[in-house]
């Protein structure tokens, strides 16, 4: 699959384009005029954020995954359970929707996440320049779905302000709820530290026929 | 292809893959996609600002009854204890949880929100036909940086999972606010369908 388009980038240019209005202006240019957003180039140097920030979403996700999200008393005793006993619990019940919705939020998407950011990363001048659909498209749905992964957190907040019912039940939040809160947000913030740009830049040689 | 003749302000960059494209208004329904990746470029302005500003307007006062009414109820064994919105922010305000709480409160009410609060500063006088309030190229961008930071929707599936885990253990009512919040999903739905950012990028710099 070879589309034989030839494109002509803002980069080619000697434009710069602004990311967030689309706008362009000679290369250079700081800020954009229009909206004033900062400039940025098309370059590799940024790859470090990606970098710094996906570290830091890992550094939180274990202790997430560690420690209780939830800590339940009700009238039969105490428990405690952390993101994947949830989904445990969830099940023997037989919800076994919403024991897929929380799976698939609190556990899939964190873990193909970081996977698929590093991939992005890596892969990074190793594109043909011409093709890289697959690439855009994983880093699209990386930027869309990451963000649902607060549903669990969103789920002990909830279940904290409402079940205060004394000695009958109670529960109340764990560590873990905070560490998986910061992990969600790194990891968003290292999506969008990567420069969708990137994905066409291609390997150096290569020009535009 | 791309002739490079024309005024800087006529061209537009694909924000996904660099590719330049000469912007043109468009009609009603049609848009632009960026011939090498297939980024939408233009949305069709399908609605005038005045509509989008009657939606974040109705959205910000849905805001009021969501946070202030009644959220859920919950009853156990003759015990009961209703809980709203703001209290389930405040689920993690003791102890060393207390930044989450902030963050929560950011993210379903304060953010929201201050995005519709920034449309409708960007948009009103736009749409009377006269020049873009100061700062409005902030406030507008303000308000689209802020976009994945905005989570009512994901709050209220959280709600939907919260509810399920609950049944077991005691009977939930649902409040005034959770209608209300789910309103407040649709309609920011609706103003997102209707906005086309690129047209409104070109009114601010027009103005
Ligand atoms: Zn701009
Ligand atoms: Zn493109």
């Amino acid at each position: 699959m070879t589309p034989t388009v030839s494109v002509l980038t803002a980069r080619d240019a000697g434009l710069t384009g602004c990311t967030r209005c689309g706008r362009v202006w000679p290369e250079g240019t700081q800020a954009c005029g229009r909206c004033g957003a900062r400039l940025r180039r098309v370059s590799t140097a940024g790859l470090q954020r990606v970098w710094a920030w996906w570290l830091a979403g890992l550094i939180f996700y274990i202790p997430a995954n560690l420690y209780p999200m939830l800590r339940t008393a009700t009238l039969g005793g105490h428990q405690q359970n952390t993101i994947l006993g949830g989904v445990v619990e969830l099940l023997a019940h037989h919800n076994y929707l919403v024991a897929g919705v929380v799976f698939f939020a609190s556990l899939v998407i964190p873990v193909a996440k970081f996977f698929a950011i590093a991939y992005l990363a890596l892969s990074v001048g190793h594109e043909r320049r011409a093709g890289s659909h697959p690439h855009l498209h994983l880093y699209e749905v990386v930027e869309f779905i990451g963000r649902w992964s607060m549903i669990d957190v969103f789920v002990v907040a909830i279940l904290s302000a409402l079940v205060q019912l004394g000695a009958v039940a109670s529960i109340h939040p764990g560590p873990a709820a905070a560490s998986f809160a910061l992990s969600v947000a790194f990891t968003m913030l290292s999506a969008q530290s990567f420069d969708p740009r990137l994905i066409w830049r291609g390997p150096a040689q290569a020009k535009d026929p | 292809m791309t002739d490079l003749s024309v005024p800087l302000d006529q061209l537009i960059a694909c924000p996904c893959c660099d590719a330049l494209h000469h912007a043109t208004v468009l009609g009603e329904t049609e848009r632009a996609a960026c011939v090498r990746c297939g980024t939408l470029l233009i949305t069709p302005r399908t609605r005038s600002f005045l509509h989008v500003i009657a939606l974040a307007f109705t959205a910000m006062i849905l805001m009021v009854g969501a946070v202030f009414f009644p959220f859920l109820t919950i009853s156990a064994k003759g015990l009961s204890h209703a809980s709203s919105v703001f209290e389930a922010a405040m689920a993690f305000s003791d102890g060393i949880l207390a930044p989450l709480s902030l963050a929560v409160l950011l993210a379903i009410v304060a953010l929201p929100t201050l995005r519709f609060a920034a449309l409708i500063y960007t948009l009103w006088p736009l749409s009377n036909g006269r020049p873009a309030w100061p700062h409005a190229a902030r406030a507008f961008r303000l308000a689209e940086e802020l976009q994945p930071w905005a989570m009512a929707e994901i709050f209220i599936i959280g709600t939907a999972v919260a509810l399920v885990k609950v049944a077991g253990l005691a009977s939930v009512s649902l409040g005034p606010a959770f209608w209300a919040f789910c309103a407040l999903i649709i309609v920011t739905a609706l103003k997102n369908v209707f906005m086309s950012k690129w047209t409104i990028w070109r009114a601010i710099e027009q103005s």
